[in-house]
């Protein structure tokens, strides 16, 4: 029987395989560092005055320029470039007068709860009504995860949100506003993990809980109806998939309902592709989390840069760039590695 | 048996669509628009297909015809005795925050658009042509150097980076589109590449290397021309994204600069008045959706006419 | 003890409605079977995998089945309900399919798979499942039922996982088995192996066998009666030893067309269609 060599086989694609997903990884991150590079060097009018502000002083100025070594050649620009921020130096921000690293890690968990939160709801609503959807193909769950996968795909993220201030909370006054929290509430609970929900939780704080709870419901809802679209979208291409397959009519053959033959048999054959889905919905509302946040005010990375954006402020931008984009990457990157050590085609060899 | 008073029996000839639809074509343009016929009829067999269809050739009606839809009513003359005031029979959308009628704006605001993706795609399909056809073709070093950074750009996220190089660059619509291309081209790479390696292993092609060829020459004559349809699919369902992008470039401050109408910008404009003048917002808004939503399913029609297999 | 007949079939009609019309896969079958073997014979596209689907009421949603009669021992097929259905499946009729690359489900252990084969039709502890399903495996002959139960579907060879898919089918102790194709996906050598396990098998439980195949050989040697189905139709019924009595054209063209060791021609004689046999 072939199950040794089959396994061994397997184990040494698996190692092949992670070395190829570390060796574009770095490769990769390589490739955003040059790009924020050119960027900040090349591209702006000034780098110097990008970096310091147009209100520094000629001394600022100076060592600045010195500082980013725009005195030597490309490539050993570039390689100090690298070096400062293997250290975690990005600069410092004009506005907040912080370094950008102490920013970045200052604003991110706010980011994380809208990204996770939105993700979370985009899996329990989607996951189901994509199966449902593929199995009744050419009916209306069908047709109802298609218009609202198209749907996502052409609503601008920030008009929906604008456009849900204006029902929930101007004419419904069902949710808090813009914000994170009430600004009477705010700087009361301690921070420990960033998260205002699990803090406030903690200290039995409910009436905070609760507020920031209201303020997060919208942005969380309008970002996780895109992660539920795309969600949906996959899981009911991938169900149809599945249940043309022989084996879910010899499940059927069994005695299986077909309800049973859905969830029991063809379901567990998507969960591997669908985390993978999952991971990608999650990268890319990384991005949508930018638009989202500029319109709720929401103090995350996605307003941190755009915030920097109107003040001119490069670092903060490019710094704001770099985490973002490494994160996308990052996810992207792994999630197709998982597909690929999963991929099905991998065992019938 | 005709009598000799009959009128003489009048000369059979194929109508238009018989000639069209024929399975033995005579000549190569007969080939050429016969296809082009049956793929025309498949997709006005999809009904979404034909809505996205006609969408698209509405924006670019608008867009031509502007001034003439928009009643001569200029989008940047400003009345600010009027501003904010709602839609009317006098202003069809009402009026922002500058007195300006938003109808009109809407309308100019289709113009801009339409540059945008047309700019857009003129930059990034010959880019992504280009790279994906010698990386194809050529193979070896050459092809794994320009894949490689193909997939490093395809891995970057497309909003975020269009905003810092937008940043970088200054606000303008040229700088818009530079910014969007940058991160919109890997696709097209991929898609070419992968289509001219398999051309490139047929037949026809070592027929005409024998014949004496130049590169050049079998790559822009032979085998360029039948990535196309690849391409413009792609291209069709990216257009959404890329208007999407640009709208958010807009609403941030980026891309065209006021007075002109953009869309994104304009919804930017109406958002410290959302709750009491909604329009201002939320109608530029409804143009973006429903451009993205016909490119989107013409997108989607255009593929299935051509590679019927994903459904 | 008589019974009457396991299976009885009149004027079975099978269509599907697409782009190009209506296609009609089988066309007014008339059959019956007890406890014996009947082979279906027909070329791809004869509508013979689609009749063997339909007595078991799993043809595709696109189709449309209709027939004069379709009654398992005496229970009504045609008007049958889902929870009817259920129960008669795996329980009292079954179907080995052709390939176990696609016909077993690869995310489940094989173990698991024949056990819940049981498990749908009898009340049991997962304990007593599981000895079933190894003395199941056990009994296609499978050497090492212990290690089998605990591997994946793609480990296992062709014959192997044709193995298991009989033992699947078979672990509820069906009266009526369909086997559609059984042996076309294997190769040549192990085809006679999971044929000999079959016919035991199906000769040890007194079960009616329907043999749907394109190979008349040896549906010819395996079967009792056989049935040649063409474009939809059952176009030929006679005993399996009485085939070189064969009445109808497309029969006898087809036994002229197997090539044989003892008259070996220069040229294969090949099946000339008359338009006719599909009317």
């Amino acid at each position: 029987m072939s199950v040794a060599s089959d396994i061994s086989g397997n184990t040494f694609s698996v190692i092949w395989r992670l070395g190829n997903f570390l060796g574009s990884l770095v490769l990769t991150f390589l490739g955003l560092t040059a790009v924020t590079f050119v960027i900040g060097r090349f591209i702006t009018v000034d780098p110097v005055l990008a970096v310091v502000g147009d209100r520094a002083t000629q001394e600022v100025y100076d060592a600045a320029r010195i500082s980013m070594g725009l005195d030597r050649s490309v490539p050993e620009q570039y390689f100090l470039y690298l070096k400062k921020l293997l250290s975690g130096d990005m600069g410092h921000s004009v506005i907040t007068s912080q370094s950008v690293l102490s920013d970045l890690i200052h604003f991110f968990p706010a980011t994380f709860e809208l990204a996770t939160i939105a993700t979370v709801l985009g899996v329990i609503i989607g996951v189901p009504v994509g199966v449902m959807a593929g199995a009744h193909k050419g009916r209306w769950p069908d047709h109802l995860v298609r218009v609202i996968g198209l749907f996502g795909y052409s609503i601008p993220v920030f008009w929906l949100g604008l456009v849900g201030l204006l029902v929930f909370y101007g004419e419904l006054d069902w949710v808090s506003g813009p914000g994170r929290i009430d600004v009477a509430y705010d700087d009361i609970v301690t921070s420990r993990t960033g998260i205002i929900l699990i803090d406030s939780a903690i200290e039995g704080e409910w009436a905070i809980f609760w507020n920031a709870f209201s303020h997060l419901v919208l942005p969380a809802s309008i970002l996780g109806y895109y992660s539920l679209a795309y969600i949906a979208r996959m899981t009911r291409s991938f169900m149809i998939e599945q249940l043309g397959q022989e084996y879910v009519t010899a499940a059927r053959i069994k005695g299986r309902s077909y309800y049973g033959a859905v969830w029991k048999h063809a379901f567990p054959n998507i969960m591997v592709p669908l985390i993978t889905v999952i991971g990608l919905s999650y990268a890319s509302l990384l991005e949508g989390a930018v638009l989202t946040e500029t319109v709720f005010a929401w103090p995350g990375l996605g307003n941190y840069i755009t915030r920097s954006l109107f003040n001119g402020d490069m670092n903060a931008v490019l710094g704001g760039t770099l985490v973002v984009g490494a994160v996308f990457i990052g996810v992207n990157l792994f999630c197709d590695f998982l597909y690929q050590i999963f991929d099905p085609r991998l065992r019938t060899s | 048996m005709s009598s000799p008073l009959d009128p003489p029996a009048p000369e059979i000839r194929p109508s238009l669509r018989q000639w069209l639809a024929s399975d033995a074509p005579t000549s190569r343009r007969q080939a050429m628009l016969g296809n082009f016929y049956r793929g025309v009829v498949a997709l006005c067999s999809n009904p979404a297909a034909l809505t996205g269809l006609l969408i698209v050739l509405t924006l670019i009606m608008i867009a031509i015809f502007a001034p003439l839809i928009a009643g001569h009513v200029s989008p940047v003359h400003q009345s600010l005795a009027d501003r904010l005031a709602p839609p009317s029979s006098l202003y069809w959308f009402g009026t922002d925050e500058l007195g300006r009628d938003i109808f009109s704006r809407t309308v100019h605001g289709a113009r801009v658009t339409l540059t945008i993706v047309m700019l857009v795609s003129v930059v990034v399909a010959p880019i992504g042509l280009a790279v994906g056809l010698l990386a194809g073709y050529l193979g070896g070093w050459v092809d794994a150097v320009l894949m490689r950074i193909t997939d490093i750009f395809l891995a970057f996220p497309r909003l975020v980076l269009a905003l810092a190089f937008a940043a970088a660059l200054g606000p303008g619509i040229e700088n818009a589109v530079i910014a969007i291309s940058l991160t919109a081209w890997p696709p097209y790479a991929r898609i070419a590449r992968a289509e001219t390696v398999t051309i490139a292993r047929s037949d026809f092609i070592s027929a005409i290397v024998l014949q004496g060829a130049s590169t050049w020459r079998i790559l822009f004559r032979h085998i360029m021309p039948l990535c196309l349809s690849s391409l413009i699919v792609r291209l069709t369902l990216d257009m959404a994204g890329i208007i999407l992008t640009a709208a958010g470039l807009g609403f941030l401050g980026l891309g065209a600069q006021p007075p002109i109408p953009e869309w994104g910008a304009m919804v930017s404009a109406g958002r410290d008045v959302i709750l009491d003048q909604w329009w201002v917002a939320t109608i530029p808004g409804i143009a973006i959706f429903v451009v993205s939503l016909g490119f989107n399913l013409l997108g989607d029609g255009l593929r299935d006419v051509f590679d019927p297999k994903n459904t | 003890m008589s019974e009457g007949p396991l299976l009885e079939v009149e004027d079975l009609s099978v269509s599907f409605s697409g782009r190009c019309g209506i296609t009609r896969a089988v066309r007014n079958a008339t059959f019956s079977l007890g406890r014996e073997r009947l082979g279906i014979v027909g070329e791809s596209g004869s509508g013979k995998s689609t009749a063997g689907r339909a007595l078991l009421g799993l043809v595709p949603p696109s189709g449309i089945v209709t027939a004069k009669r379709m009654s398992f021992a005496g229970q009504d097929l045609i008007s049958l309900r889902d929870a009817d259905w259920q129960a008669l499946r795996g329980r009292r009729i079954s179907m080995v399919m052709q390939d176990p690359k696609y016909s077993l489900n690869p995310v489940i252990k094989i173990g698991d798979q024949v056990q819940e084969a049981y498990r749908l039709h009898h009340r049991s502890t997962s304990e007593e499942a599981r000895r079933r399903a190894l003395a199941m495996l056990d009994a296609v002959k499978i050497r090492d039922p212990d290690l089998v139960y605990h591997l994946y579907p793609h480990q296992l060879s062709g014959g192997m996982g044709q193995r298991a898919m009989i033992a699947m089918m078979l672990i509820a102790e069906p009266d009526l088995l369909i086997a559609d194709e059984p042996t076309s996906a294997l190769d040549v050598t192990v085809q006679n192996q999971v044929l000999r396990i079959l016919d035991n098998l199906v000769t040890d439980r007194g079960m009616g066998l329907i043999f749907i195949s394109h190979n008349l050989t040896i549906v010819s040697s395996f079967c009792d009666r056989v049935l040649v189905m063409y474009g939809g139709r059952i176009v030929e019924e006679c005993q399996a030893n009485a085939l070189q009595a064969a009445k109808h054209p497309y029969t006898r063209a087809l036994l002229k067309a197997a090539p044989s060791l003892e008259h070996p021609l220069t040229e294969l004689a090949v099946v000339k269609r008359n338009p006719e046999w599909l009317l």
